[in-house]
């Protein structure tokens, strides 16, 4: 073999075909439209918007797409202090995302109940929800917020889809 | 025309009733002795002493004394550019006084707060609810005997509270410290 031999994909051989894992095509169409919705909650809401404008520019990613609405928003950002009288309602919004679904949650109140020890703030969103990443910060910088979300790009792609579907289809028995 | 002749009028208009004002760093508070005559002493500083703006309405616990609660006013008066803070106090067992949301409509829900966060009712209030809690919570949770970190709730569907680990806490500050360790926010019990 000869040292420069270029290996993997060649038109002249294989015509208009890629040969590619069912798994990483699917979690890479997932991972590059990732659509938020912002559950902006204090003032952690106000770096989410900064991340969402031109200086930080959340569409290099291809998330610019934040949606008000949770049936077709992919990540729930929870943005701010969550407080028992909420809770329920971002519980209720998140049930409402369609699968697959991820939630972040930015910054401190989100993740603990932040600087709120106190009888009105849930101490931290995952006592409700699955939360799949955690921003530090008070608030975070938007740098940390785009952090997070890339790393939450690195979580999908790993993510097993084709033998989840089996899953669902062949449940094992007991 | 100065504050002190404002509340000058006010004393020669309701006599006992409004005491003399206290002074403390040039403002001026006076005390009303019976709760149940606020409105009309509203009603006057507002038409006939142009206090026509009510900057905040707000109460006090005063846990293990009588009485428990003391009702704090605080009268702008726009055009002459005065301040004056009416306070009255209310008992325990009472633990009820007249609206004056007829007076400035503002009162509205200052007094839908103060009923949410002390449990003292306003009589005659349009829309006496909670305002910052949800209808249901069953305490007032900003009276002295009201732990910090809450009590465990449940109301299905509507919301939930757990107490909050404090780990030791509250963490107290004390302003004028000597130093640092002093001065930041650490676990204070009475006796250090």
């Amino acid at each position: 073999m000869k040292q420069n031999t270029v290996l993997g994909y060649d038109s002249k051989i294989e015509g208009d075909l890629v040969v590619s894992r069912l798994d990483a095509v699917i979690n890479w169409f997932r991972k590059h439209s990732i659509w938020p919705m912002p559950m902006g909650l204090a003032c952690c809401a106000i770096e989410l918007m900064g991340t969402g404008a031109s200086r930080f520019d959340i569409s290099r990613f291809g998330m610019e797409v934040m949606r008000f609405s949770p049936r077709q928003s992919d990540v729930m950002i929870v943005a701010g202090t969550v407080t028992y009288k909420m809770a329920l309602v971002v519980k209720r919004l998140y049930e409402q995302m369609a699968e697959p679904k991820w939630v972040i949650a930015m910054g401190a109140c989100a993740s603990t109940g932040g600087m709120y020890r106190s009888y009105a703030v849930l101490q931290g969103v995952d006592r409700i929800l699955p939360v799949d990443l955690y921003v530090a910060g008070c608030p975070p910088r938007p740098e940390a917020l785009l952090d997070a979300l890339l790393k939450l790009q690195a979580k999908v792609s790993r993510e097993p889809v084709v033998s989840a579907w089996k899953r669902v289809a062949e449940p094992t028995r007991a | 025309m100065s504050p002190r002749d404002l509340v000058q009028r006010l004393r020669s208009r309701f006599g006992e009733l409004v005491s003399e004002p206290v002074e403390f760093r040039g403002e001026l508070t006076v005390t009303l002795a019976n709760a149940e005559r606020i409105v009309e002493v509203c009603e006057f500083a507002k038409a006939s002493l142009g206090f026509e703006m009510l900057l905040d309405l707000s109460s006090v616990d005063n846990l293990g004394e009588d009485p428990r609660w003391t009702l704090v006013y605080e009268l702008y008066s726009l055009a002459q550019r005065v301040h004056l803070r009416l306070k009255t106090s209310v008992s325990e067992e009472r633990s009820e006084l007249p609206t004056v949301s007829g007076v400035w409509r503002t009162a509205d829900w200052h007094e839908r707060e103060i009923y949410d966060m002390m449990g003292i009712r306003f009589r005659g209030h349009p829309d006496l609810r909670r305002i910052l809690m949800w209808e249901g919570y069953p305490y007032f949770p900003l009276r002295k005997d009201f732990p910090l970190a809450g009590k465990p709730t449940e109301l299905p569907d509507v919301a939930f509270t757990q107490p909050a680990p404090l780990e030791g806490g509250p963490f107290v500050t004390r302003p004028g410290g000597k130093d640092t360790i002093e001065r930041e926010p650490r676990v204070r019990t009475p006796e250090d």
